[in-house]
């Protein structure tokens, strides 16, 4: 729901222990994604981004809800960060009226304008230069509004991305390219994909300064995330911001990742959980206790139940919702 | 003979083929290692190696671009673009540069280029996922586009265009992958372009179905009561085989297509065209499409088994065309949808 998402929208930006909520919201509703598929309730397919939490949550974090975003069809925990409700995203899962665009798109589609989520891109690299153009309406009609892309690595090897940084870079564009660099295209490893290990270093070429962020911290995520959009928003052009991070699951709903090498995910679960990391630094600050803890463990799994159960008492998406929206009604006058 | 599912009889064709030319190359993303998405290249890796079959990085303009070039001093290379919305990055390689080098060399190079793609509804991947978009295909002279409706098929299509001195698309129905036949490999079996197979025969109607819908018409033809039919499986769509067709709608008087695709630039309307032109004052009836509406390819398993059209409702179309001599309404104008 549009005042909702606002409202989330808002408290993420304003509030860290907002943001270690979303972040558990993020996790559980993926986790509850994977078992609906496993039971057979969902049908076609889900990519989930467990791991990846805190870019989601830093990146809205950083951005105004007057900014526009772009993200992919690992876009669950983006839309949620952004503000979009668990039914919002369950009921779209699940193809149902309550859904984000009313049930006919699935996991891979969802849409809010009002806290600045353009469609998310189920092709790859396709959101990286229609950012640049959201950037652009803000710099031809003066506002102070900004866009971020959010993409993976694998898509950093595609022509949009080149393309899309260097228009950006020459029209000196409003704009931030966040690339999530979990180590993986669907089922290859960056090193067989990609020369070089930084992903940073493609900024060179495009004559935009870039940066390494830890994307297992969201403070980390949310500081780099808000010094290029000030950047941005100053006139000085975008800049490229390469998140590493890890993707739990499988690249989506089949795979189970067998050609992940011995050790790599424990590692990073074990030593490098952005919730966890999150969790310990809060509660050392004194800006979180153990008990506060507990109760946002508690209140998010409810919320995502009852998120479920909503879902599934709402209607699915009719036969008519086939021919609504596929062209805009004619405009008054014309 | 051996029993197959498709993506095992696709294997066996590329297989087949490589090991009959040492030009024949293999790329595309996650088709080595892992054998392919769909698991149409398993163990091509480990019999040929990994000069000859390679994982690309996610560019399909890069590595479909690489194909022609390879193509045209001398490799025969098979790319795999894993669902067909993804050459909408790389159209221009395929589209405007490989259908276009044997004309703009005079004639002095050939682009012996296999792409192959996944297409079509029925598997809840949404609407960037979804589309059969063969009509973004047909109609650029120079290429050849064949689709695949089953094991047999995919097998004996896709050895013809490896063998092939042009480029040819290899189109695949993602639902098919998992269909099990018993399937008849060797050379044989290879299926020669352009040319369409009657699957039944009958004496009423002439049914076109291509890919997916091939079944689907078969399905239907099963059903009918008072009325038989030819079912012909068009295999290649561009270009296609008047003879086939035009032989079969002789003898029945009335032709219907069955397109997954939404019913405005069809590849039926090629056909009916067509037919409605040469067989003018000899029908019995008017020509009809059977398609998917004028609507993107919806999500949700109950939308997508409606946006599809199904044998039941192929029935019923010619049902009503036959026994009324007029066209039958689509589902989509009964009022009820529409706005
Ligand atoms: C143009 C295009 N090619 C291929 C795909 C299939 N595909 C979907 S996701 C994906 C991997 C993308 O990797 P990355 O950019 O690192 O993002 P991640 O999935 O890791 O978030 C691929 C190859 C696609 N959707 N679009
Ligand atoms: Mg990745």
């Amino acid at each position: 729901m549009t005042s909702e998402a606002i409202a989330r929208r808002e408290q993420v930006r304003t509030d860290r222990v907002a943001r270690y909520e979303r972040m558990v919201e993020i996790r559980a509703l993926e986790d509850r994604v994977q078992e609906l598929f496993a039971e057979g309730l969902v049908h076609g397919t889900t990519h989930t981004a467990q791991g990846q939490e805190a870019v989601a949550v830093g990146v809205a974090a950083a951005a105004r809800a007057t900014d526009s975003v772009t993200c992919t069809y690992r876009g669950h925990g983006v839309a949620l960060a952004l503000g979009l409700t668990p039914l919002d995203v369950i009921g779209e899962i699940m193809g149902r009226t309550v859904g984000s665009i009313g049930g006919v798109g699935g996991s891979m589609h969802l849409c809010e304008p009002a806290v600045g989520l353009l469609p998310t891109f189920a092709i790859v690299g396709a959101g990286i230069p229609v950012a640049a153009g959201a950037a652009l309406t803000a710099q031809v009609r003066g506002t102070d509004t900004a866009a971020v892309a959010v993409f993976g690595d694998g898509s950093s090897n595609i022509g949009a991305f080149h393309e899309g940084l260097n228009l950006a870079a020459i029209w000196s564009l409003p704009v931030v390219f966040v690339c999530e660099n979990n180590q993986y295209g669907e089922y290859s490893r960056i090193n067989l994909t990609t020369p070089i290990t930084d992903l940073a270093d493609r900024a060179t070429s495009y004559g935009m300064p870039s940066q390494i962020v830890d994307g297992q911290d969201p403070d980390a995520v949310h500081a780099a995330t808000e010094k290029a959009l000030d950047h941005a928003r100053a006139g000085s052009g975008p800049t490229l911001l390469e998140m590493k991070t890890y993707r739990y699951a499988g690249h989506s709903r089949a795979d189970t990742a067998p050609y992940r090498p011995e050790g790599e995910f424990e590692d990073w679960y074990d030593n490098r959980d952005p919730i966890n990391g999150f969790r310990a630094r809060l509660e050392a600050e004194g800006t979180l206790t153990p008990e506060q803890v507990d109760a946002i463990g508690h209140e998010v799994a409810a919320r995502i139940e009852a998120a479920v159960t909503d879902a599934e008492a709402s209607p699915r998406a009719g036969i008519e919702t086939m021919f609504a929206n596929i062209v805009a009604p004619a405009t008054e006058g014309t | 003979m051996a029993k197959m599912r498709m993506n095992q009889a696709i294997s066996a064709a590329l297989a087949d083929e490589m090991r009959a030319d040492p030009d024949v190359v293999m790329f595309g993303e996650d088709v080595a290692v892992a054998g392919g998405p769909f698991k149409t290249s398993d163990g091509l890796l480990a019999e040929f190696g990994p000069s000859r079959v390679r994982d690309t990085p996610i560019s399909e303009m890069g590595f479909l671009g690489a194909a022609v070039g390879a193509a045209s001093t001398g490799l025969r290379p098979v790319v795999e673009i894993m669902f067909i919305e993804f050459l909408g990055v790389a159209l221009d390689q395929l589209a405007t540069e490989a259908a276009k080098f044997h004309y703009l060399s005079g004639g002095k190079l050939t682009v012996p280029l296999t792409v192959r793609a996944s297409t079509g509804a029925g598997l809840g991947f949404g609407t960037q996922h979804s589309q059969t978009l063969e009509g973004w295909l047909i109609g650029t002279p120079g290429l050849k586009v064949a689709v695949a409706s089953g094991p047999q098929t995919g097998y004996g299509l896709l050895r013809a265009a490896i063998q092939d001195d042009n480029p040819v698309v290899v189109l695949e129905p993602r639902v098919r992958y998992s269909t099990r036949a018993e399937v008849n490999v060797g050379d044989d079996a290879v299926i020669p372009l352009g040319v369409a197979a009657r699957v039944a025969d009958g004496n009423d109607v002439t049914i076109v179905g291509l890919g997916g819908t091939v079944l689907t018409a078969l399905d239907a033809a099963g059903r009918a009561q008072g009325w038989s039919a030819d079912v012909i499986d068009l295999q290649t769509v561009y270009p296609w085989d008047r003879a086939t067709v035009l032989e079969s709608v002789q003898r029945t008087g009335r032709v219907v297509t069955v397109e997954e695709n939404p019913f405005g630039g069809g590849w039926g309307t090629d056909i009916t065209s067509v037919v409605g032109a040469e067989l003018f004052g000899r029908l019995a009836a008017p020509p009809l499409r059977i398609t998917a509406p004028d609507v993107p390819v919806p999500y949700g398993k109950h939308l997508e088994a409606r946006y599809v059209p199904d044998a039941e409702y192929v029935t019923a179309q010619i049902d009503h065309l036959v026994s009324h001599g007029e066209l039958p309404p689509h589902w989509w104008d009964d009022g009820e949808v529409g706005q």
